[in-house]
């Protein structure tokens, strides 16, 4: 387990935080990687705060607790960074990736001047473009493949084509506009 | 070879429950079980199994629902957790002590009160004398195999027990993890069909079960199914060799994990012993020679087969995820000490209690305990061997 990677990901309950880390999950089982997805289940209401988990490694992986010193966190809703200690035990060789359209001075101050890499990508303007609706995991989860390098972005779109049909089996309209997602979230997260 | 898979212990589950299609499966929804028979139903509804699926009003009737089931001579399942398995109590002896090897997916649970829906083993452990047979699972491959398996178990006529297969609520059970599935006519060949000796439909033979049992014969009715407890012993290893030989994963009664030539050793049940495996690995890289003894039978227990694992070792920590608030200790501890002493083996031994209501348990935590270990080991014992793991006093 020396190749693990640890991910954290920090949503609001609805956003769909959970379903994205799963979908990582699935996509990177399709490259042949061992994988884990969980959420950290509390009371769960609609707009609190959760957290949800993957590790993701070349060997099996036997532990299983939650993530306290992961390699990576994504922030689906940057109303968290007020509200959650979204760099608690991340990295500094890691990185984390925000939904917002805050600038960068903004974002260190709130990160606590966190040392590590720094991405942001507008999933709102990524998701109303492609989907015509708010959901942010899709934008979110090619952001964090793409600085997770955990696939490559080839790889990730031919992979969540299959994904998607799979599970909007019963609504294949929206497959389309989640590749759309995938791709402009792709090419519009930035560096800060 | 097999089916390389993505699943999480719920679907893990209920696949194994699709592929052996057993004639009945009643149940009532709990978290954080609820996923079971949620699966299976629409397994039913899609026609991919031909079982009744019965939609109880409670877990007390999911169970009287499965015992009038396999009466009838019937192969019956069910799924539940904490106070679904509390509420099912009176059945659950009833179920054993009729001989209906009912098979049970048990997602554990800490048993209110006050309402908690996360994992600790509070509930498997308030069934630990009910005459169930019991194997606990580290993972969803895990809870799949055993699940596999129990019908092979619980149905030999030298033991006609019930069988619950536990895996831990949300730690497992909600965690989606690379598993390997068997092909539906392996497992259908594997499992093969349910031929009871006597049931209730053979109009061959018209029987009663369970009818009164006064001070005449219920003495010997106890034996004979202390007797089948005893002999699943047996029946439990030639199953689990046959199924190594069908897939290759080796099941014992529990798993030594570097024991060999461990010095130092913890005993704990289901996910907590991956986690554990981990440390183990981290430690030995510093040279400390740190072990794990899973256990996965654990009704019956294999008392000698456990004292003899452990007869070598400087220190043991049994970890218990229920705490048996008796002043004594938890009831996986009571379990190993026992067998230690009765098999006159004198290791210090220290008890935790951990985890309780699903209190997350780290590898920071596993490494407390080595570390606690290795001054036991080193002092040649402790009086203080009632501890708590993770707990703010």
């Amino acid at each position: 387990m020396e190749d693990l990677i640890e991910i954290r990901w920090h949503g609001r309950g609805g956003q769909g935080a959970k379903t994205a880390s799963l979908l990582l999950a699935d996509a990177a089982f399709n490259t042949g990687k061992y994988i884990q997805g969980f959420p950290e289940y509390g009371p769960e209401r609609m707009g609190a705060p959760i957290t949800a988990y993957n590790r993701i490694s070349n060997s099996p992986i036997t532990i299983h607790s939650n993530i306290y010193e992961p390699d990576y966190v994504v922030v689906v809703d940057d109303t968290l960074l007020d509200a959650v200690d979204v760099t608690s035990g991340l990295k500094e060789s890691g990185a984390i990736v925000i939904n917002t359209t805050k600038d960068g001075d903004t974002l260190k101050k709130k990160l606590k001047n966190y040392k590590g890499n720094i991405y942001t990508i507008d999933a709102r303007k990524v998701s109303i473009e492609a989907l015509g609706k708010y959901f942010p995991n899709t934008p979110m989860l090619a952001a964090i493949v793409k600085v997770s390098g955990i696939m490559t972005e080839e790889q990730l779109l031919s992979d969540m084509e299959g994904s998607f049909k799979h599970k909007f089996a019963k609504k294949p309209e929206v497959i389309e506009g989640n590749m759309k997602a995938l791709e402009l979230a792709l090419s519009q997260l930035k560096k800060i | 070879m097999g089916i390389r898979e993505r699943l999480s212990g719920n679907e893990a589950a209920a696949i194994a429950m699709k592929q052996i299609n057993p004639d009945v499966v009643a149940a009532f929804p709990i978290t954080p079980s609820t996923e079971i028979p949620q699966y299976f139903s629409t397994f039913v509804s899609n026609g991919q199994v031909d079982t009744e699926f019965v939609a109880v009003e409670s877990e007390h009737s999911a169970m009287t629902a499965c015992i009038g089931a396999e009466a009838a001579g019937a192969r019956a399942m069910t799924a539940t957790s904490a106070n679904g398995l509390s509420l099912m109590w009176e059945q659950i002896y009833i179920a054993s002590s009729l001989r209906l090897p009912i098979v049970m997916s048990l997602v554990n649970r800490a048993v209110s009160g006050p309402l908690n829906i996360h994992n600790d083993h509070s509930d498997a452990m308030g069934v630990r004398d009910s005459g169930w047979i019991m194997l606990f699972s580290e993972n969803n491959q895990e809870a799949y195999d055993n699940l596999l398996m129990a019908h092979k178990i619980a149905e030999n006529k030298d033991v006609q027990l019930p069988l619950m297969v536990c895996q831990d609520g949300f730690i497992t059970s909600h965690s989606i993890e690379n598993i390997e599935l068997l092909e539906d006519d392996k497992v259908k060949s594997f499992v093969g069909t349910y031929k009871p000796e006597h049931y209730l439909l053979n109009k061959e033979e018209p029987i009663a079960i369970g009818p009164l049992d006064l001070q005449a014969y219920l003495f010997e009715h106890k034996y004979q199914q202390a007797e089948g407890m005893r002999n699943a012993k047996k029946v439990i290893a030639e199953v689990s060799k046959e199924f190594e030989e069908l897939t290759g994963r080796k099941y014992s009664f529990f798993e030594e994990y570097k024991l060999d030539d461990a010095e130092i050793a913890i005993v704990c049940m289901n996910s907590t012993a991956g986690t554990t495996k981990y440390v183990v690995d981290q430690l030995r890289k510093n040279g400390i020679k740190a072990g794990l003894l899973k256990i996965r039978m654990f009704r019956p227990f294999p008392t000698e087969e456990i004292a003899k694992a452990l007869s070598h070792l400087k220190a043991v920590a049994v970890l218990d995820k229920a705490d048996s608030l008796n002043g004594a200790g938890g009831a996986l501890f009571e379990d190993v000490t026992s067998s230690m002493f009765v098999n006159k083996v004198q290791v210090p031994v220290v008890n935790y209690i951990y985890g309780i209501g699903g209190r997350d348990t780290t590898s920071k935590d596993i490494e407390s305990v080595y570390n606690d270990l290795a001054k036991i080991a080193d002092n040649g014992g402790t009086d203080d061997f009632y501890r708590y793991l993770g707990v703010r006093k």
